[in-house]
């Protein structure tokens, strides 16, 4: 067990190296917050790992291990399959992990995962870029975004996460944003109470790579909802809840205006991105409300 | 079960491990990154608890029954400045650290 | 005690069925599918009670075996040839993290050229990443090996993951006429899973596997260098006590009359039965040659090869692996820093590679030439014992240019 050398309230040290304004850290907060110390977490390599620690000392108070960039998801199973033999059926198991270990290189093992139907609980938290390593491009990188890999912008759309998990008919699947804890915090609870795999993607801004004033991190959540470049919505046992339907969409420059990485812009492409952003978003609104019927 | 471990640590034997695990809870010295501190303006909080629920390093407390109703932890607060910015009556601000320069 | 026929596939998952594995997650790859088949036949009869992850690759399934290990149980997984070079960074973190997997592999070469038929190629190029490696002479030896595989790798000084190595096709699919110990015998031997050293157990949390520094990372690698040196005597233990329960002898290098031998060789693998043969076979016209069998070669059993080898003049070595770009394949290398302080001349072979069947020529051949250098009538010999006649040539294609 911890030898407990740090104070804290919760689950997580108050010192964690996570760059000033971090979306990531609060998102952590809140999952371990919700799924309390009966739980057994998987970390890859990556912005996350600062949670694991360096050497003989951890940010984390649960048991936790820290696998590869792309076997997350496997490595969840493993630990649950071991629960499993063991008779244990209490124990939370959670994936935590980004969209680069998520969405690029973990993509075939969370699918097997999601496809075997293994009891996990997978948070991804996506600052949509390799962060860790230096902000370089992922394929969860908006169009238009620059990276360190796409200097000039991102020319293609980033991936779909949710509408993978859907593909896969898991029992729940879920968007989030760290503006509205509330609705995240029920999110983590419904995907802890579900019997098979759950995932959870949530939006975590990024200061350093995203380029903005790290006191803006929640405001940058906040319009990346309310310009439609992120949909708050739900996938319950085959039946689809869009959490959050703006009446109107606030123009896209109340978004990338805020951010360094889409600065660059010229003004065909910032009419580019508001066209795109606006048809996509009523087009994936009507798709999500066609599953329903 | 902290107040229980902290207790027992004395009580029990360590056994030694091989290969890399961390065995001890702790925090790094985050509190020195920050060149500003947020402040409040006592008068106009209205516990609402918003600050407290966005610090991403949860260093920030309301305080119900107090005067001076916002707690910080100092030793860890990065001075990032979500606090100040999500406040919904903007009674906190940003202070330089070290005083005016 | 029972006789069955198995062939090789069959008796590791026999042995593994007996340890009463709680976990498994094998990927199918020739020639090992039949055992992950196998495995979950069993686990679907109810014969084996385990938790079967029908994973989707080898690199997800060692990282299941190895969480799951982690959390506290015996996991099981196997594999062969490209399956084993996907797993590859995966077998680090097992044996880094000190997990004690026993995994039968299947030895195939890698591709390219494709390949589906036997030679060393995969496991030799895993050598280096902290995993044990047996190899399996003929199909008893696949399932007494397993066996013993458990008590060595998960005994508290070891703490070491161990690769069982039969040769594709020649063992794997090869049947034999087994002893095959009960299971109240085995329960015995082997017993339930005892978790040691690190773990993941939320009443008893730690954190395993975070960032080491440079202050610290040497120490750690030495810890399981520490281990491996450990191992050979806990196996020699071991095999002790097994020829006491089940009246099986293992060596851990077996000396096939070597002691009046004028020229050794020195082998691992199903070969060997092969070797033995011709080695009885030119004894009777009074050649005096002997075979060197190495059972264990990770660790490198340098006391037990030694005895063996100490004053012989003139030995080779056959590796069942290209060795590209070395000296000689990992085999000889290793026998040579063995010998450096003696006066031997040590001959490299390589042969039987991608599924070539080391034939009774090719080991009269070697035998032969090793002869003949010993008496001072041959200064060459054919390294690629059984390389074809103008090996550059053998493709020739019509191009549009």
């Amino acid at each position: 067990m911890f030898d407990i050398q740090h104070n804290s309230k919760g689950l997580v040290a108050h010192g964690i190296s996570a760059c000033a304004g971090c979306g990531m850290e609060l998102i952590m907060r809140n999952v371990l917050d919700v799924l309390g110390e009966d739980t057994i977490i998987l970390i890859p390599p990556g912005c996350s790992a600062l949670f694991s620690g360096f050497g003989d000392v951890s940010g984390l108070k649960i048991a936790g291990f820290q696998g590869n960039l792309e076997n997350t998801a496997a490595c969840a199973a493993g630990v649950r399959a071991a629960l499993t033999a063991q008779g244990n059926t209490h124990t939370t198991v959670v994936a935590f992990a980004g969209d680069g270990a998520t969405a690029d290189i973990g993509l075939q093992s969370l699918s097997g995962v999601l496809e075997r139907r293994d009891k996990i609980v997978y948070i991804c938290y996506d600052n949509e870029a390799y962060m860790n390593t230096g902000t370089q491009g992922s394929s969860a990188t908006p169009y238009y975004a620059s990276t360190t890999t796409t200097p000039a912008g991102k020319p293609t759309a980033k991936k779909n996460l949710i509408q993978i998990a859907i593909a896969h008919d898991i029992p729940y699947a879920a968007t989030a944003s760290i503006h509205n804890l509330n609705d995240f915090r029920k999110k983590v609870q419904k995907a802890k109470d579900t019997d098979g795999p759950s995932m959870i993607h949530v939006q975590s801004p990024c200061p350093s790579g995203w380029k903005y004033n790290p006191a803006k991190t929640i405001e940058v959540a906040r319009a990346a909802v309310q310009t439609g470049n992120w949909i708050l919505y739900e996938y319950e046992d085959g039946k689809v809840t869009i959490n959050n339907k703006p009446k109107e969409l606030k123009p896209v420059e109340d978004y990338i205006g805020l951010q360094g990485r889409f600065k660059h812009l010229t003004k065909e492409q910032r009419e580019d991105l508001q066209n795109s952003t606006t048809k996509n978003y009523e087009k994936y609104i009507r798709q999500l409300e066609s599953m329903n019927i | 079960m902290q107040k229980q471990q902290e207790k027992h640590m004395t009580e029990l034997r360590k056994y030694r491990v091989f290969g890399p695990c961390a065995t001890k809870f702790g925090a790094d010295n985050t509190g020195s990154w920050r060149y500003e501190r947020p402040v409040v303006d006592y008068d106009k909080c209205i516990k609402c608890g918003t600050c407290e629920r966005f610090c991403p390093a949860n260093v920030v407390y309301v305080k119900k029954d107090q005067k001076e109703c916002i707690e910080f932890n100092y030793d860890y607060c990065k001075g990032c400045g979500i606090c100040v910015n999500e406040c919904p009556t903007k009674c906190m601000k940003m202070v330089p650290e070290r005083g005016e320069e | 005690m029972a006789y069955k026929m198995l062939d090789g596939n069959e008796a590791a998952v026999e042995a593994m069925k007996l340890a009463k594995v709680q976990v498994i997650s094998a990927y199918p790859i020739t020639p090992q599918s039949s055992m992950s088949e196998k495995l979950s036949e069993l686990v679907a009869s109810g014969e084996l009670i385990a938790e079967y992850i029908r994973v989707e690759s080898e690199h997800s399934a060692l990282s299941v075996a190895t969480t799951a290990a982690l959390t506290g149980v015996r996991a099981a997984t196997a594999t062969a040839s490209n399956g084993l070079a996907l797993m590859h960074e995966i077998l680090s973190m097992t044996s880094g993290n000190r997990l004690p997997i026993v995994m039968p592999v299947v030895n195939r070469g890698v591709a390219a050229p494709w390949t589906l038929w036997c030679e060393h190629g995969d496991a030799m190029a895993a050598r280096d990443l902290g995993w044990m490696q047996f190899y399996c002479q003929n199909v008893q030896e696949v399932l007494d090996l397993t066996l013993l595989s458990y008590r060595v790798a998960e005994d508290a000084r070891v703490l070491t993951p161990v690769m069982v190595c039969l040769d594709g096709f020649f063992l794997s699919h090869s049947m034999q006429k087994l002893d095959v110990p009960s299971q109240e015998s085995v329960d015995d031997f082997i017993g339930p899973y005892k978790r040691h050293n690190t773990y993941l157990d939320p009443k008893d949390p730690m954190f395993c596997c975070d960032l080491t520094g440079n202050g610290e990372f040497t120490e750690m690698r030495y810890q399981q260098k520490y281990a491996m040196d450990n191992a050979l005597k806990v196996f020699e233990e071991t095999v002790k006590e097994f020829e006491e329960r089940f009246g099986r002898k293992i060596n851990i290098v077996e000396g096939y009359k070597t002691e009046d031998a004028d020229v050794v060789l020195v082998a691992l693998g199903s070969m060997c039965g092969t070797a033995k043969y011709v080695v009885d076979k030119m004894r009777k016209s009074g050649k005096k040659v002997g075979l060197a069998e190495i059972t264990v070669f990770r660790p490198f059993p340098v006391k037990q090869l030694k005895a063996v080898l100490t004053g012989k003049k003139v030995i080779g070595v056959f590796d069942r692996s290209a060795g590209l770009g070395s000296q000689g394949g990992p085999l000889w290398c290793e026998t040579c820093a063995l010998m450096i302080n003696e006066n031997s001349d040590i001959r490299h072979y390589v042969g039987g590679l991608g599924g070539r069947d080391v034939t009774e020529a090719n080991l009269e051949k070697i035998y032969n030439e090793l002869l003949e250098i010993s008496e001072g009538n041959r200064t060459e010999h054919s390294e690629w014992i059984d390389l074809k006649e103008n090996p550059l040539d053998i493709r020739k294609v019509v191009k549009n240019v």
